[in-house]
């Protein structure tokens, strides 16, 4: 699990439903939302502080597992991780989905 | 097959039912994650990028109809309606919900299966030559050596907590198709001098961040001796193994450091007073486990039909299909046939939920209702009628499971890489798929010949690049997907690492610098001559030059 310490630019918090493993992303209302363009955005490292300490406490109270901190990056009101890791577990895997139940 | 008997069943569901009681500690907040994650991987669960991911083992890779077709349920009902089988005759699943895998687990139990021993510092799932029991080229049945091996190994007190993961091979063959020189410890069974049948010992092999090739440190143990052996080979290892970093506490970094003879001498000494104890094997009990691996009572059947010969004459794709998927077989007019999850685009090692039914199907039509798992993500159906050989190639056709590309450079072993694994540093999936559509003409292909690409999206290997005869590795470059490439590797009786190349290329033009690879074997091979082999004449120069020549 990657816990970056040393991030600078604007961060957001990212974690796993606990009980589907659901990908998450922590919302400015303190939800947890499947879709990265929902997540709140830490412009400096106290902000990003406060997040992590309301994804602390969602983790104790079971509803995440494995909260982190990642970089996006934020155009207009668009948020975007910016490592090729995070797009992919923001948007899921790559290869082509099988269809379930589907032959050949 | 080995049969699990009540007290394997019994342990088993007790298992589940723990597990159960720990998922619902842990989903009423009485057990927190850090307690919760060892019990987790115990039983073969990780989290993963996207989700929970449960890894299933198969023991030496062998698996009964009724089995493959609980897997396929586990699928269906638990998971995405798909499965990807690994590099170590696993499978996994990769969209789990925790809630859910006490259920996945119950079930999987019913068919005497489960996670155990797939993850964690044990002695892991010990892995066989998928032709174990019907290769023409077999002294003797491995799996009764690993089924041993697995009733030690399962639960030993002593050896649950070593410094590092354990990963054992056995081949009964001189043609090495499990690769066990790149394990932890590797057996090859052969003859003495005297006609006894027993085992070559290699430890201290591995691939991950430090690839070492296992050296022999006991030419012939007896069969009586095997278990005791091993756990003085433990023993040496849990005592003097590096707990204090995890980069450094494989075996293989301590057969590395103390040299392999000191190795040696010290497990013999460990050896001596271990012997003739109670971990030594009665013939009895060889015998008695022996016998749960008898082979089928093979009817007669002929080798040449008229249906198979028309065939062969009048269809190219049948006769390509022959050549690579299907394999001498002991028992004269039986084969071996590979089914290939290698289809041109496809996901290496994964497979629908309604493939493994229909394949399930097959195998109690034509083998004797068993399958068989390969290291390189490939299923086998171990005995079938060489006269069923059209109507079967005719339904795995069908099902997209007939690609004529065993151990071709389509046949690709890939790791999930960064489209599933938390670990990952690059994608593996798309570059395996990307090549296949690279090289999709199957007349190329086959002109093309042996070789074997493998793709780890990082390194910790578990796609096997050092081995590969073409390796490609994963790296990142400031966020951004580059490949290592390595040449000249080779997991067999003569196995070998891959040298780097040169600098990793970007991801736009790593399936170019493959085929730059492939092109300038082309232009230098001999007659006869695999890629290895010409790889191995001619050295890195020439491929380094055509590689590098543009930039
Ligand atoms: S090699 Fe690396 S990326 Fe691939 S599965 Fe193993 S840990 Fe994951």
């Amino acid at each position: 699990m990657i816990k970056n310490k040393n991030l600078t630019g604007p961060q957001s918090v990212t974690a796993n439903r606990l009980a589907d493993g659901v990908v998450v992303f922590l919302t400015a209302d303190s939800q947890w939302s499947p879709r990265v363009s929902d997540s709140a955005v830490a412009q400096d490292a106290a902000t990003a502080a406060a997040l992590m300490a309301i994804a602390g406490k969602a983790a104790a109270d079971r509803i995440v597992v494995a909260p982190y901190l990642f970089e996006v990056g934020v155009e207009g009101v668009v948020v975007r991780p910016l490592s090729a890791r995070e797009s992919i577990r923001a948007k899921g895997p790559t290869v082509e989905e099988r269809e379930p139940a589907s032959l050949g | 097959m080995y049969v699990y008997d009540g007290y394997d069943q019994t342990f088993l569901e007790e298992r589940v039912a723990q597990f159960r009681d720990q998922v619902r500690r842990r989903l009423a907040g009485d057990l927190s994650e850090d307690e919760f994650k060892p019990l987790r991987l115990t039983n073969g669960l990780y989290l993963q990028l996207h989700a929970y991911m449960l890894r299933v083992a198969i023991p030496y890779g062998t698996l009964s109809a009724a089995q493959l077709r609980q897997l396929a349920h586990v699928a269906r009902r638990y998971d995405k309606g798909f499965g990807h089988f690994t590099t170590r005759q696993n499978i996994q699943y990769h969209w789990m919900k925790l809630e859910q895998v006490p259920d996945a687990l119950a079930d999987l139990a019913r068919v005497q299966m489960h996670g155990l021993q797939t993850s964690g510092n044990c002695i892991r799932n010990v892995t066989a030559d998928h032709w174990a029991g019907v290769a023409a080229d077999e002294i003797e049945d491995p799996r009764v050596y690993c089924e041993i091996v697995r009733q030690w190994s399962t639960l030993h007190p002593e050896f649950s907590f070593l410094p590092r993961k354990f990963k054992i091979a056995i081949t009964g063959s001189p043609n090495d198709r499990a690769a066990v020189r790149v394990h932890d410890i590797g057996l090859r069974m052969h003859r003495n001098a005297e006609g006894e049948v027993g085992f070559e010992v290699m430890v201290g092999g591995g691939l991950g961040r430090t690839p070492i090739i296992a050296r022999t440190i006991r030419d012939f143990l007896p069969k009586r001796h095997l278990l005791s052996y091993l756990e003085a080979i433990l023993r040496v290892y849990n005592q003097l193994g590096r707990r204090d970093n995890i980069y450094k506490a494989r075996i293989k970094i301590l057969v590395h450091e103390l040299g392999v003879a000191k190795m040696a001498e010290m497990v013999e000494a460990e050896w001596r007073s271990l012997k003739d104890g109670p971990l030594a094997l009665p013939a009895e009990e060889i015998a008695r486990i022996q016998a749960h691996f008898t082979p089928p009572v093979y009817p007669d059947s002929p080798v040449f039909t008229p249906e198979f010969d028309a065939l062969r004459l009048s269809d190219a794709g049948f006769r390509r299909w022959l050549k690579v998927n299907v394999a001498p077989h002991r028992q004269l007019g039986y084969a071996i046939v590979t089914l290939s999850l290698k289809p041109e685009g496809g996901v290496p090692g994964d497979m629908t939920a309604d493939q493994m039914d229909a394949v399930a199907a097959l195998a109690d039509r034509h083998s004797f209702g068993e399958v068989r798992v390969t290291h390189t993500q490939n299923l086998v159906l171990p005995h079938v009628r060489r006269a069923d050989l059209p109507a079967l190639w005719r339904g795995l056709s069908e099902l997209g499971l007939a690609t004529a590309n065993i151990g071709q450079v389509t046949d690709i072993i890939a790791c999930p890489g960064l489209d599933y694994c938390a670990l990952a540093n690059a994608r593996s999936i798309p570059v395996a798929q990307r090549i296949t559509q690279r090289f999709s003409d199957l007349a190329r292909v086959h002109d093309i010949g042996e070789l074997k690409i493998k793709i780890s999206g990082c390194i910790n290997a578990c796609g096997h690049h050092h081995v590969g005869h073409i390796g490609i590795l994963g790296v990142d470059k400031g966020g951004e997907e580059f490949y290592q490439i390595t040449l000249g590797g080779s997991e067999d009786q003569n196995a070998s690492l891959g040298a780097i190349v040169g600098p990793a290329v970007p991801n736009e033009v790593i399936v170019d610098a493959v085929q730059t690879v492939i092109e300038t074997y082309l232009s230098l091979r001999r007659p006869q001559e695999r890629f290895l082999d010409t790889y191995r004449r001619v050295g890195m120069a020439p491929f380094k030059e055509r590689l590098y020549a543009a930039a």
